[in-house]
């Protein structure tokens, strides 16, 4: 079926077949491949976006559901060379390695502090608990969430 | 290999924690992987696959597949180009699968169509006749005298045997126990993928993620009937390795299709395909016997270690030789006999995985070292510092350990680490459990547990192990810039990070730009046994160098300084150099030579909390003390370290893939569990810096460690909380809950030939 939705603040237009995740429809129809394909199954957090602002795995909403809804994905987030504060805490803190969780990660930190500005310990690692990094260990993206919270609420 | 420091000081240079240069691309969702490559008029791929882990193929039906909508190419084994059989060390695997399947997952057909879904609807209405045999999917019982044949030869893939001083010496104080580790996953999050795109010249264009491409180009090329001149290489963005880009998956499906059809064609594995697609650790049953005198100081050694290969070789010899070789640890070991086997199975074939043979052998020997210090009434950490090899010393293959060997040190500095505040948490997030809510600490104890490990970096027995870097000094309208080009792969280790901060210490510019990895250049080996920095890290310096001595010879010829570069660079200055290392010995009857250029020490210690109600662990701090020789780039050494320790952490309580009958049961991310967020604990790094002589600044390899000693640290931990054996990982909450010991059901004396056992 053919469904409009807006996605990145542009309405656009795709074809979704009926079994078609939204993940597959930004990835192959719409051409944004930052949503990333790793579990498929709503387990490891890659494809993270946000739909009308809530916290989704791409890869579990069907994308006929996504019909007439706001989808932001990571591609959203930065202008041109300029790196949203999430993103820069990112690089900077090293929490980047092979990048394939990143984006789903910077999404998920995206949303989460827009919600709770100056989460603790605790309530990053439950927020980010659906988020599977197989590089890092974590220690440096929550070293990466806390500089993003100090950057965007503390200075 | 200099250790001079630098002479100018230049921003992101050596020893400065500096940027990735790929980071923003990453963050931003730009990055392209092998999955995310498209091309006009691209097709896709999908593979047919075995369901049986034994059978013989009575017949294979295409007809209905070829003549499903969008399809363009269907090929079993009756269609390739060559009988050729690749692998990564032995050629004994098919293309396709043809007269035999021996393992769950083997392909034996594949097609391409005009998208994902029409290939996947092809591939399922194949139609594939077996007749299923029985499987044998117990690595001893492979091994057995009487057992069915898996390959022609037999099915023992590597025997090694390492016997030092008098492998049969005797002790004061003996402890003997077999041990087990199931077979883990390397999961890393970017599935298998590649597209092939057909030349012009009948060749074809190969964009893969992969830990080595010219290793691939060698396997792949005589499988599609080509020279090695037609079959071009190009690293695609890789999400992760640890091991499992090491081995051909998908590379040679793809070329095949792209040149039946003459269109680009791009395979992508999905979760479940990929747990049946790459090679995964070697599980391992191990028979252990430690003996020392009264005093602590260890006498011999002796050890039977089996590892499951499944269905096809793989890098096994080498995991093998690595599993008997560190078998004894980072101590000084008079006497040993160390007999390592590795058998073919109809499980699913093993190979790589990051700490590679060494991670098996040192869940068995640390778990003995702790057993011994009950034994002996010495406290662990004391016994291992006693023992700890130094400098000069030789390991069980009778090589001294030159360079550095700072064991003791690792060992000392990691069991000072301050300890995490002694109280059991009140927050039920903080206990074992979590979120699930299962306590509120009344059956919680708390436990701490040491282990300290050892491996070899970069290639061992007589491999001619090298790297090629080519660095071009060019002067643009901004000024002097250099080019890196190598090509090694950039998995995620920082390798890319490495190459340009060397470029810059060395050539004193901050303009530096490492080219993406192909084969138009020389091979940089494997990013595998932890060698890159060593290796490609080195090419780059010895490219430098010869640059910056060219440098100087035009200086000299002007009367100019050397400082002077905008002068200097009227022409480009282009070199390429192979950097190899010291020369490796191959190995002898009994494994007693110079058979590795260096090696790597680590040391663990874990705190845990475990419900012995409920058999949940939350480990609660990570300490660990690690000798990397040089940190070249800070930041991201600890970033391996942490993410080495979260995958040892893994293996310890949570991550199997489960089998049975040699079907995998958990091919999946809901069934395969992976360390999250709420499992990893705090991590307190100590990082030790002895330059090694032969390393770049001093360096040696750093991404294997994290993940050897940490595996038996965590379940030294959870022994000491609970006081049950627990021999067996990843130990699981019933082996916490009910404390039955693992049992191999064979009757083996540690260091016998495992030929020769006896069911128990």
């Amino acid at each position: 079926m053919r469904i409009k939705l807006t996605v990145n603040g542009e309405e656009r237009e795709a074809e979704a077949a009926d079994h078609e995740s939204l993940l597959t429809v930004l990835r192959e129809s719409l051409s944004l491949a930052g949503s990333k394909n790793a579990c498929e199954q709503g387990e490891c957090g890659s494809c993270s976006v946000l739909m009308d602002g809530d916290l989704v795995c791409a890869c579990l909403v069907l994308g006929a559901a996504a019909a007439g809804r706001n989808v932001q994905t990571v591609e959203s987030l930065s202008d041109g060379e300029q790196l949203h504060p999430v993103q820069r805490a990112f690089v900077e803190a090293g929490a980047v390695q092979c990048g394939f969780c990143t984006p789903g990660l910077i999404v998920a930190t995206y949303a989460l502090l827009k919600r709770n500005p100056e989460p603790s310990d605790q309530e990053v690692r439950e927020a980010l608990s659906g988020n599977i990094c197989r590089c890092t260990g974590y220690g440096k993206i929550l070293e990466a969430v806390d500089r993003a919270s100090g950057a965007m609420y503390r200075r | 290999m200099s250790t001079a420091a630098p002479r100018v000081r230049i921003r992101g240079g050596v020893g400065e924690s500096v940027e990735r240069p790929d980071s923003a691309p990453k963050v931003k969702g730009e990055f392209q992987y092998g999955s995310d490559l498209r091309r006009e008029g691209m097709l896709y791929g999908a593979t047919v696959r075995s369901p049986h882990p034994h059978a013989r193929i009575l017949g294979i039906d295409t007809a209905t597949a070829k003549k499903m909508s969008g399809v363009k190419a269907v090929i079993t084994s009756a269609e390739l180009p060559t009988r050729a059989l690749f692998g990564l060390m032995k050629p004994d695997q098919p293309v396709l699968a043809s007269g035999k399947v021996r393992y769950v997952g083997e392909p034996v057909a594949i097609v391409a169509a005009e998208t994902a879904e029409e290939a996947r609807l092809a591939a399922r209405a194949i139609s594939v006749r077996y007749e299923a045999l029985a499987p044998i999917t117990d690595p001893v019982a492979a091994l057995q005298p009487d057992a069915l044949k898996l390959h022609q030869k037999g099915n023992v893939i590597e025997d090694v045997l390492v016997e030092h001083g008098d492998p049969d010496a005797t002790a004061d104080v003996v402890v003997e126990a077999e041990y087990e580790l199931g077979m883990q996953d390397q999961a890393a999050l970017g599935p298998e993928a590649g597209l092939a795109i057909p030349r012009q010249d009948g060749g074809v264009d190969l964009h893969i993620a992969t830990q080595w491409l010219h290793e691939d180009l060698r396997q792949i090329a005589p499988c599609l009937g080509l020279p090695e001149s037609k079959v071009h290489l190009v690293l695609a963005g890789v999400g992760g390795a640890f091991g499992a880009r090491e081995d051909v998956t998908l590379q040679i499906h793809t070329c095949l299709l792209a040149l039946a059809t003459k269109r680009p064609v791009r395979m992508t594995y999905g979760r479940e395909e990929s747990f049946y697609g790459h090679v995964h650790r070697h599980p391992a049953k191990l028979w252990y016997s430690h003996g020392a005198k009264k005093d602590g100081e260890l006498v011999f050694v002796r050890a039977t270690i089996v590892l499951d290969g499944g269905a096809y070789a793989s890098s096994s010899p080498a995991v093998v030789a690595n599993a008997a070789c560190f078998g004894a640890g980072p101590y000084r070991v008079p006497n040993a006999r160390i007999h390592a086997v590795g058998a073919y199975t109809n499980n699913p074939p093993t190979g790589a995985m990051r700490g590679f043979g060494a991670v098996q052998s040192c869940f068995a020997y640390e778990s003995q070292m702790d057993r011994l210090a009950a034994a002996l009434n010495i406290d662990p950490v004391e016994l291992r510092e006693r023992n700890a090899l130094r400098n000069g010393d030789p390991i069980i293959t009778n090589q001294p350990v030159e360079g550095s060997a700072p064991v003791a040190d690792v060992i000392r500095r990691c069991a000072d680490v301050a300890m995490p505040p002694g109280e059991i948490p009140h927050d039920p997030i903080a206990l074992p459990g979590g979120l699930g809510n299962l306590t509120h600490g009344e059956g919680v104890r708390r436990g701490v547990g040491y282990a300290a490990g050892m491996k070899n970096v970069c290639y061992s027995h007589g491999f001619d192990d090298f790297s090629t870097a080519r660095v071009r000094l060019a002067r643009d309208a901004r000024g002097p810039i250099a080019h890196v080009h190598t090509a090694a792969a950039e998995v995620g280790q920082g390798i890319v990070t490495v190459c340009a901060q060397i470029a810059r210490t060395e050539l004193g510019i901050e303009r530096v730009e490492v080219d993406r990895p192909d084969t138009t250049i020389g091979s940089s080996g494997s990013s595998s046994a932890s060698r890159q920095t060593w290796m490609t890290g080195g090419a780059v310096l010895a490219a430098c160098r010869e640059v910056k001595a060219e440098l100087l010879a035009r200086a000299q010829k002007l009367g100019r300084s050397p400082d002077e570069l905008g002068a200097l660079l009227d022409e480009p200055i282009d070199r390429t150099v192979t950097h190899r290392h010291r020369d490796t010995e191959a190995r002898d009857a009994t494994t007693q030579n110079q058979g590795h250029v260096a090696f790597l020490f680590a040391a663990h210690r874990a705190v845990v909390d475990v419900d012995v109600d409920t058999g949940l662990v939350k480990v609660v701090q990570i300490a660990t003390a690690q000798d990397v020789g040089k940190a070249i780039n800070p930041v991201a050494v600890v970033g391996q370290i942490e993410g080495g320790i979260a995958q040892g952490l893994g293996l310890a309580v949570m991550e199997e893939v489960q089998l049975r009958d040699g079907l995998v049961r958990n091919a999946s991310f809901m069934d395969y569990l992976l360390p999250t967020t709420l499992d990893m604990p705090p991590v307190v790094t100590e990082l030790i810096e002895h330059p090694h002589p032969d390393g770049p600044y001093g360096a040696k390899g750093v991404g294997e460690p994290p993940t050897i000693s940490s595996t038996p640290a965590i379940v030294a931990a959870i022994r000491a909380a609970t006081g049950k054996e627990l021999n067996r990982v990843p130990v699981r909450p019933d082996d916490i809950v009910f404390g039955t010991p693992y049992r191999s059901g064979w009757r083996i004396g540690p260091g016998d030939d495992p030929r020769r056992a006896v069911r128990a």
